[in-house]
């Protein structure tokens, strides 16, 4: 299932490769936590689990920023919305009071993860909104003050921990499954991942995505075929929130706990740079980022604790030596076996 | 009245400090077309170097050009190394490279120099208070800082508009492509800019010393803030990151000095601190975010 | 600017524009016939660039009318323009480069069939979409090109693509922005071929430096200098005009 956005398949036939690499991906996903007990190697499910929320939130990203071209600085606020939903309905669920005297509390993941959709993705209405009247550097530097703007507020809500942030003591619920086992939260994980990369590889199929992708290239030409542009790109950033506060609803019931921390602006620049690594503007180049930072995170950490200081040269050595990321280094190194 | 004076003048203190971070951030922008994040870690730098020497030798006059030339330095090594290979690449590459410089320099500072702050002393001959008006004493370190960031500002002003580089910034601030195409040497132009842009951070960080902890991640705080100048002045407007500067010192240091005391009168307890605390700091990315609707390009560049 | 009987297709009044101190557009009047083509031309510097950017909305004028069959579209952003029937093609083209000659016009048609929140079916496998899409690419000429990446084509090519993705939209007015500009001699009387096998069925607006082209093709013509339109008449009448040799001889050939 390679896609690049400049892939030629106009009505070329179906290549049967590419299908049989991704049911060779989700087999090893499916397989992976029952490799990882035979070897004994648990914490590699935590690890797994962790890469595919951040590779639903990296994807998320590259929607607006790869195929739109809308460089945002400010997406940790949806990834921050969407744990703060999760954390503030378990809040009130516990101590059985209403928000805002309106709504219930929940502690059910079919209750949670929709919350965090509809709160993340009307934050993004209105950040995107307002964000997209400016462009360039601008746009950069409003998303993040949006971002900056989400962190201080929930740094001083008292009544959600302020800066310590709010304990999920228990993981939502899900059809009586145990989701506190972890193997079990890493399939709910991966569920919800497959059906949200299979949900985007279609989106950046369809009419809308290549309006996205062409707006990216020439707006100017976009508008001379009739296009109004701010509709289209709103449309992308708020999807992307979406999946983002998505994400962040499930790393607040990973970790069972949700930070003003999600919410810090380097989140934002961590998000980007697993888009970066895997490859601008390709559907799985930000889940192979998000493998490659968490994975490289952990090793490095476990080595020293100074580790960002292996990481910053090379993720600069990345930047500034490579073009498009592992996803092009892995499909040069496909198209010369 | 007299309380609000005093943190007008920390307003003005703080705008000028920003306004030395500005300064370089927006003529890097507006000459080179580079988002330079890693700008905060000159400041960083700075002080760094100015606090360390100053512990060794016990004198100021030795941490001035101790930090002045660190940042320099670290400045021209950045230049040489990284920055060079960002002026043709667009603005995500360039954010995500000084992003990494970033994560370098405050794990290279923590390596160095650990978690723990450094203080500076305030140098002995700025010690002290004096009265500016009856009943309002102000710490002469401070008035030295305000004194120090407007000579910055006069000295640029001047070398901006009354010399020959100060011309090719000018056009280079805001006709890129027209300085490369007279013949001008570029490169160096684009070095001079970036070790003054430097220099000056080293000067707000080495100054910032004594009145604030020295620590790491010092940098990324007053870099997103100095960003915010920048963007309401507008981006390659010297004029704009001076009168965008004082703006967002003077805004942020009075929202923080009387928004909780206005909370408090509305609600009690301790939330009301954390809240006032938590909206005095929203205020200006929310002044930013205002600006940037009603005039998209910021407030000293004309709209076209 | 006759009373010709049938009511103008593109009416414009008084149209002006000023950038600083200098005039750009000086109260221009233009008509276009429906079905006509109609050349606008003049030395360097004219006005035309700026003309056409107004009457396509990328510029506002700042003062002026602009009616498209009647209705006033002088207040409208580019893509309501479009809608109503107004096309244009660039001098320096405005092409997606990464995606292929095919996916170009396949874009326009999709942008001609109304809106694009369509998030769900594949766009490059619909059916509806590239097969009007393949059939714009063949009458331009472009058929054995159409899988390649626009990046990849030749000038000549991508000012045939230009023309195709701006009749994929179906004006009712085509603003050609100077087709021949760049083109070899060869190449510019393929595209003199193209545009006279669409008179009568594009109402079309030509601004052009090729007078050769202009001549061959242009129902009447315009002239366009220092912002002011200083003559319009058929081919012979502009040829003859004392004012437009002035206006020319001082530039030199155009």
């Amino acid at each position: 299932m390679r896609d690049t956005v400049t892939a030629q398949t106009g009505f070329a036939p179906p290549s049967a490769k590419p299908l049989l690499a991704a049911a060779a991906v989700i087999a090893a996903l499916v397989l992976l936590p029952f490799v990882a007990q035979a070897a004994g190697s648990p914490a590699t499910v935590a690890l797994a689990t962790r890469v595919l929320i951040y590779g639903i939130a990296a994807a998320s990203l590259n929607l607006a920023l790869g195929y739109g071209g809308l460089v945002s600085f400010g997406h940790a606020a949806f990834f921050g919305i969407g744990g703060y939903t999760v954390g503030i309905l378990y809040q009130h669920y516990v101590a059985d009071e209403l928000i805002l005297g309106l709504f219930t509390g929940s502690n059910q993941l079919l209750v949670t993860l929709p919350a965090a959709v509809v709160v993340s993705g009307l934050l993004a209405s209105v950040i995107g909104a307002l964000s997209l009247r400016t462009s360039g550097v601008q746009f950069i530097m409003i998303t993040l003050a949006f971002a900056q703007m989400i962190f201080y507020l929930f740094a001083s809500l008292t009544a959600y921990g302020a800066e310590d942030g709010l304990i999920v003591r228990r993981r939502n619920e899900l059809f009586g499954l145990d989701t506190r086992n972890d193997t079990v939260f890493y399939f709910i994980c991966l569920g919800v991942a497959a059906a949200f990369f299979a949900l985007l590889s279609r989106i950046v199929r369809s009419r809308f995505g290549l309006v996205l992708v062409g707006l990216r290239q020439s707006e100017r030409r976009m508008a001379a075929i009739g296009i109004a542009p701010y509709r289209y790109k709103l449309a992308a950033f708020v999807i992307s929130g979406i999946g983002t506060g998505l994400a962040g609803a499930l790393m607040a019931n990973y970790l069972r706990f949700v930070s003003p921390d999600m919410l810090h602006w380097t989140k934002s620049g961590e998000l980007m740079i697993m888009v970066i690594l895997g490859g601008v503007g390709t559907l799985f180049g930000p889940l192979l980022g998000a493998a490659a930072l968490v994975i490289l995170e952990t090793v490095l950490a476990a080595w020293t604790e100074h580790w960002q200081i292996i990481l910053g040269p090379l993720l600069l050595a990345v930047v500034l030596f490579t073009r498009g990321g592992l996803q092009a280094l892995l499909a040069r190194l496909g198209g010369k076996p | 009245m007299t309380l609000l004076l005093e943190q007008l003048l920390n307003g003005l203190q703080f705008g000028v400090m920003l306004f030395l971070l500005a300064a370089g951030l927006t003529l890097i922008f507006g000459i080179m077309g580079v988002i330079n994040l890693a700008h905060g870690s000159l400041y960083m730098i700075g002080a760094y170097a100015a606090a360390i020497a100053a512990e060794r030798t016990g004198s100021f006059l030795v941490a001035v050009p101790a930090g002045l030339a660190a940042a320099g330095l670290a400045g021209m090594a950045m230049e040489y190394l990284v920055i060079r290979r960002l002026y043709a690449r667009d603005h995500l590459d360039q954010v995500l490279a000084t992003f990494a410089l970033i994560l370098f320099f405050n794990q290279t500072v923590t390596l160095l120099f650990g978690r723990q702050p450094l203080f500076v002393s305030i140098p002995p001959a700025l010690n002290g208070s004096i009265e500016i008006l009856p009943e309002l004493a102000y710490p002469v370190y401070r008035l030295a800082i305000i004194a120090v960031g407007l000579a910055v500002a006069v000295g640029l002003y001047l070398l901006i508009n009354r010399t020959r580089i100060g011309m090719l910034v000018r056009a280079g601030a805001t006709h890129r492509d027209m300085v490369r195409a007279l013949g001008v040497d570029v490169r160096l132009l684009y070095t001079a800019v970036f070790g003054l842009g430097a220099l000056l951070a080293g000067l707000a960080g080495l100054m910032a010393g004594p009145i604030l902890a020295v620590q790491v991640g010092m940098g990324e705080q007053i870099l997103i803030m100095t960003f915010v100048v920048v963007v309401i002045g507008g981006v390659g407007s010297i004029r704009g990151a001076f009168f965008g500067a004082l703006i967002v010192g003077v805004v942020d240091t009075l929202l923080r000095a009387f928004l909780p005391g206005l909370l408090r009168q509305l609600t009690t307890g301790p939330e009301a601190d954390a809240l006032g605390a938590g909206l005095s700091s929203m205020g200006i990315y929310l002044l930013m975010a205002v600006v940037l609707l009603v005039r998209p390009k910021g407030l000293f560049i004309a709209n076209a | 600017m006759s009373g010709i009987s049938p009511e103008p297709l593109l009416s414009v009044r008084g149209l002006a524009k000023r950038f600083g101190g200098l005039i750009a557009t000086d109260g221009v009047d233009l008509d276009v016939m429906p079905g006509e083509l109609h050349a606008l031309i003049g030395p360097n510097g004219a006005g035309k660039t700026t003309l056409i950017a107004q009457l396509f909305g990328e510029l506002r004028q700042d003062a002026g009318a602009i009616r498209l069959d009647g209705e006033e579209v002088g207040h409208l952003a580019t893509p309501d323009r479009v809608h109503r029937g107004l096309g244009r093609t660039f001098q320096i083209t405005q092409l997606l480069p990464d995606f292929t000659v095919l996916d170009n016009v396949a874009l326009a048609v999709q942008a001609r069939d109304g809106h694009s929140f369509r998030f769900l079916a594949d766009a490059r496998r619909d059916e509806g979409l590239r097969g009007r899409a393949r059939r714009h690419v063949t009458a331009s000429g472009l058929a054995n090109r159409a899988e390649t990446r626009v990046a990849d084509l030749s000038h000549g090519e991508q000012k045939q693509l230009e023309l195709a993705v701006a009749l994929a939209c179906e004006p009712r007015l085509l603003l050609l922005d100077e087709p021949m500009a760049g083109l070899g001699h060869v190449e510019s009387g393929q595209m003199v071929e193209t545009l006279r096998a669409l008179k009568g069925r594009t109402t079309m607006l030509l601004v052009e430096h090729d007078m050769d082209a202009v001549f061959a093709l242009a129902d009447r013509v315009s002239v366009l200098v220092y912002g002011r339109i200083i003559a319009t008449g058929t081919v012979e009448e502009i040829r003859d005009n004392p004012d437009v040799r002035t206006a020319y001889l001082g530039e030199g050939d155009a």
